[in-house]
This record gives structure tokens, C-alpha cells and sequence, in this order.
């Protein structure tokens, strides 16, 4: 068992988490309100990593983050790392693929708060402010914890992005489904399947008490009802 | 006063009205004539291409001088068709919902003062599921009251309720208005309860207010054979301007010669419309004299009858008057004690203070809208 790779897989998705659930929740509830006539395409945009094979969003990533691109230069020069073959770069390519996986339900949620809540909290005297923190947020956090274990179950499992941006640096870019495939090409199918078996357990735990937070708080509502 | 003057191109809106303040005032129309629109474009949730809408002297709105306060900053509560309650707090929650400025301590205090007042004291820590429609009714005004606004606005309150629920609540909304003296504007498409609650009435259609005035007054006569249209009035006929003299003007109705008490100038043959409502119509005995108390007697043939619970409609057509049928609204045991069925023949009655003349509505609209470019 490879702990180090365990180690820095939940880091990615701690880091993940932290970074793109503010993203997810803001992008999310301004998708849902919006009137702009660019939505199907911003919605279509930020969807493409659902359909598109995460070797083309590293190979992109690659390309426009590499020390030779003016991206790249720039933060090398202001920050002084480079986005390829490092743990930051697999932290952003990271919230890049998991964008959908954090708009999404957030959106969705948003969207069913009612455009009449939103008038009878202003006819309140409840600033928008008062009313995202008051009134929206409670009624949508379903979907943004929904948003939270999909966002953490799949950046623990990624793989394929990660190989093309991070490769596999032990303690930098190897996480623990690089470094499953990592067992997998030196003929060591013991120490796959161990790390493997874990990942399953650990994602299927992730998931499992999401759920169970959402189904009781709905029997909740059901009981008060 | 309540001034709200609204303008929008698509869809159309146009509307420049004053109301009392400190009365219960409606707006009546019916679906689609921008009822809706006018009362949340008070309320701020909705902006126009051109608007000016201030309370007394206070300007909530003017679009030629780019000021507009949001909703949340115009002293006023709302009750919309559908309450919305916020389906996650509780009853006193939710009326706690429009008490930010308060602590919490003195928040839950008057959320419960404000519930009390709705009469539903008891049930404050009830969820929005957990109330019946007219339950929820109260929590929406409790929480509009909240806030101690100087304009209640109600959207179609009591459209969601039972007939039993929505009798009573409109009585109490009317004791709420007596004692807390506070403006209230309503919209509804129910002419019966805003004639029921309402002290001053505009009427509403395709964006544009037809008539406006005292309730009691407009419901008597309305000025346009559109607004006597929307008021249901029945009896709608055609006549021929006679002439006027001290006791009113006279018209040729066929070669039927009617009197009104007052109405528009105009001139001789010139076509006028007039209506009477269907209370207002007699029917007299066989024996009366022609000229009476009741106004002008005229024979007439009856041509239909329906029986309606408590009360019966009778169709008639007056003798020589050109055709037009005439309704009268009688109770069933006056059917049966005149012997009315088709065909029978009958005298009426119409007074010439019941008789309503009216303006052509395309005049009427051609006025209008001469007085908006003004």
C-alpha cells in the first residue's frame, strides 16, 4: 500500500474541494439566474469535461500551461512554479475537470428556489445579500453538499488528466490511482488490488454519506410534514 | 396619494392613476389585462421603460430622473396569489423573516405580536407544509405586517382558498384595514369581492385603465360601453340622441322614447349607448298608469326565463324598441306570481336615474390616449 500516494490523493481532493466548491456555488447560482442568451454555451462549456476523454483536457493543459506558453511564463515569473509535472498544476487541472461535477447540482438547485421567494424576501426588506444567505443558500444546500461528495469521490479517483499533467513524480504528482497503474505495469497485482480495494472503499464511503446526510434530512421534512 | 403612472411597450402597459391613502383600493381586470404587472412595478420587483410611482410625497420610482428604490427598500408588504412562505422556517420564522432589523429576542416578540393579530397565535412553530391555505393566508399577511408598511399590496389573496375561507378572511382583512388605518392595494378578477371590499375601484384591460373611481359610484355607472362590458353589466342597447331639457336628456330607442337623468352631450341622432343593470329594471302590473314614480312604463313580450337558485333571469323585448333584448333579475317567487313563461307579455319599468349613457369605448380609448401624448 502505497500511503504517500493515498496521502496526496486526499490532499488533491482536499484542495479541490476548497478551492472549487466557492467556484461551484457562485458560477452555479449566477447559471441559474441569469437571463444572458450565452447560457446553453457556458453551460455547454463548463459540461465538457463530462464528455470530453481527460486526455484531451490535460493535452490542452499541456499546451497552454507548459513553462513555454505565455500562461505558464506568467506564473512562473509572479509565483515562481510551473503548472506541468507539479502538485499545484494537478491541483488546477484538478478543479478544471471537476467543474461540472460542481456547477451542475448547484445550478439545479438554485434553480428551484422559486422566483417568488426571491420577490417576497426583497418585499421583507431582505437585502440580496440577506436573501443568497437567508433564504436561497438553506433551500439549495442539498444540492451544493451533492456538489461537495461528487466533487471529492471523482478527484480521488482521477486518473487520466492527472497522468498527462502531473505524470508520475512519487510525492508530487503519484496519486493512488496512478500509482494502482503504476503496480499494474510492473506485474504486481497484489499491491493493485490492495490500493485499488481501498480507493473503492473510501469512494463508496465518500458517496454513501452523502447520501445519507440528504435522505435524512428529507425524511426530516417528511416527518414535519 | 398612492400615484402610480407605468408605461411599457411589449407587452403593452399604460397606465396613470392616483389612489387614496389610508383606504382599501382594487384594481379589477381580467387575465392578461397587466394587473399583475402594475402591482409588482409598485412594489419594485419589476421595472417598466417608463415609470413614476411615490407614496405621498416619498418617490419610489421616476424614471425621467433615474431614481428607483428596490423593493426591499420601499416601506410596503406583499402578499402574493401563492403566499410564498419560505418552506424551510416556521410560521413565526417566516414572519421573523421581515424583522432583520430587530434582535433576535425582540424579532420573536413581535413575530408573535404579528401572529396574534392574524388570529393564528397557536401555531408559530408550524412549517408552511404543515398549514392549510387559509392558515397560510395569515402567515403571508402576518409577515407583510410585519414591517408596519405604509402600503399593503395584495396579489389575487384569496384566489387560492376555499369560498368558505375566502368569506371569512375578506372580512377580516377589512376589520385589519379599519384598525391599523393603512393603504391597501388589491388586484383580483373578481368584480363581486372588490365591490365587497374596496373604496375606490380601478378598472383594468390590456394595460389600460378603463375607468377609475368610488367603488359604490363606478359600480353604478360606468362611463364606457367597455367598462359596463367588464362590469357585467347585460343590458348594453343602441338609441338615437333626442335632445336635453331640465329633467334630462330624451332618446329614441326605435320609436320607444326614453329618459335619463344625465349623460355626455351630444347631438341630435347622433348613436348613443346605454344600459341599465338588471336590478334596476321593474316589472309592473298590468293596470299601472305609463308615467309613474318607477320612470317610463313599456310594454314588452318575454322571449326567455332561467331559474337560478335564489334568484330568476327574464328576457324581454320591448314593444317597438328595434329588438334589443332587455334582462331583469327578479326573485323565483316573482316569476310565479306573475305567471311569467315565454311569450308572456309584460310592462317594465326603467328610471331615469338608473339609466346609464354611455361613451363610445373607441372615443373614450381616442381620448385617452390624446391625454397621454399630452
Amino acid at each position: 500500500m502505497d500511503w504517500n500516494a493515498f496521502h496526496l490523493s486526499l490532499q488533491l481532493a482536499a484542495w479541490t474541494l476548497v478551492l472549487l466548491l466557492p467556484i461551484g456555488i457562485v458560477t452555479g447560482r449566477w447559471l441559474a439566474k441569469t437571463q444572458t442568451r450565452a447560457r446553453p454555451w457556458l453551460q455547454a462549456f463548463f459540461a465538457l469535461p463530462l464528455v470530453l476523454p481527460p486526455t484531451v483536457v490535460g493535452y490542452y493543459l499541456l499546451v497552454f500551461t507548459g513553462t513555454r506558453s505565455p500562461i505558464g511564463e506568467f506564473i512562473m515569473s509572479w509565483f515562481g512554479v510551473s503548472l506541468v509535472f507539479s502538485f499545484p498544476g494537478l491541483v488546477v487541472a484538478s478543479i478544471l475537470v471537476n467543474l461540472p461535477f460542481a456547477i451542475l447540482p448547484v445550478q439545479r438547485a438554485f434553480e428551484a428556489v422559486s422566483n417568488e421567494l426571491h420577490d417576497a424576501a426583497a418585499c421583507c426588506g431582505m437585502t440580496p445579500w440577506q436573501t443568497f444567505t437567508r433564504i436561497e443558500m438553506p433551500l439549495a444546500w442539498p444540492g451544493v453538499l451533492s456538489a461537495a461528495v461528487l466533487t471529492l469521490g471523482h478527484t480521488l479517483g482521477e486518473f487520466g488528466v492527472v497522468l498527462m499533467v502531473g505524470g508520475n513524480i512519487p510525492g508530487e504528482t503519484r496519486t493512488l490511482s496512478i500509482a494502482i497503474f503504476d503496480r499494474v505495469q510492473a506485474f504486481d497485482p497484489l499491491a493493485a488490488g490492495r490500493m485499488a480495494g481501498f480507493l473503492l472503499l473510501i469512494s463508496l464511503v465518500t458517496v454513501a454519506l452523502g447520501y445519507g446526510v440528504l435522505e435524512r434530512r428529507g425524511q426530516q421534512r417528511q416527518k414535519s410534514a | 396619494m398612492l400615484s402610480i403612472f407605468l408605461e411599457h411597450d411589449s407587452p403593452f402597459l399604460g397606465v396613470d392613476f392616483q389612489l387614496p391613502i389610508g383606504t382599501l383600493s382594487a384594481i379589477v381586470g381580467p387575465s392578461g389585462s397587466g394587473k399583475t404587472s402594475v402591482l409588482r412595478a409598485v412594489a419594485g420587483l419589476l421595472t417598466t421603460e417608463r415609470s413614476r410611482v411615490s407614496f405621498d410625497e416619498d418617490i419610489w420610482s421616476n424614471t425621467g430622473a433615474r431614481c428607483f428604490r428596490p423593493a426591499y427598500q420601499r416601506p410596503l408588504g406583499f402578499v402574493s396569489q401563492t403566499f410564498g412562505l419560505f418552506p424551510h422556517l416556521t410560521a413565526a420564522e417566516n414572519v421573523g423573516a421581515a424583522l432583520t432589523h430587530l434582535r433576535r429576542r425582540e424579532r420573536s416578540r413581535e413575530a408573535q405580536n404579528c401572529l396574534d393579530i392574524v388570529g393564528i397565535g397557536g401555531l408559530a412553530d408550524r412549517r408552511p407544509n404543515e398549514l392549510s391555505g387559509g392558515q397560510s393566508q395569515r402567515v403571508a399577511m402576518a409577515r407583510a405586517l410585519a414591517r408596519k408598511p405604509r402600503l399593503l399590496l395584495l396579489d389575487e389573496p384569496f384566489s387560492a382558498l376555499d369560498h368558505s375561507t375566502r368569506k371569512r378572511l375578506r372580512v377580516e382583512l377589512k376589520r385589519l384595514q379599519d384598525a391599523l388605518a393603512m393603504t391597501v392595494l388589491f388586484v383580483t378578477h373578481d368584480l363581486d369581492e372588490a365591490a365587497e371590499l374596496s373604496e375606490t375601484l380601478v378598472l383594468l384591460r390590456r394595460g389600460k385603465v378603463i375607468q377609475q373611481g368610488p367603488t359604490r359610484e363606478l359600480l353604478r355607472r360606468p362611463s364606457t360601453v367597455e367598462a359596463a362590458r367588464l362590469m357585467n353589466f347585460v343590458n348594453l342597447a343602441k338609441a338615437k340622441w333626442a335632445g336635453s331639457d331640465a329633467s334630462g336628456i330624451t332618446l329614441h330607442w326605435g320609436d320607444v322614447l326614453l329618459t335619463a337623468a344625465k349623460g355626455p352631450k351630444s347631438q341630435p341622432d347622433d348613436t348613443i349607448h346605454w344600459t341599465i343593470r338588471t336590478s334596476d329594471v321593474f316589472l309592473v302590473k298590468d293596470n299601472h298608469p305609463n308615467e309613474s314614480s318607477l320612470g317610463t312604463i313599456l310594454p314588452a313580450k318575454v322571449v326567455e326565463v332561467i331559474e337560478m337558485g335564489s334568484s330568476a333571469l327574464v328576457s324581454v323585448i320591448v314593444n317597438n324598441s328595434g329588438g334589443e333584448v332587455l334582462r331583469l333579475q327578479l326573485r323565483p317567487g316573482a316569476l310565479h306570481r306573475h305567471h311569467l313563461s315565454k311569450g308572456s307579455s309584460v310592462k317594465i319599468a326603467l328610471h331615469a336615474q338608473a339609466m346609464v349613457l354611455l361613451d363610445p369605448s373607441d372615443a373614450s380609448l381616442s381620448a385617452n390616449r390624446a391625454k397621454s401624448k399630452l
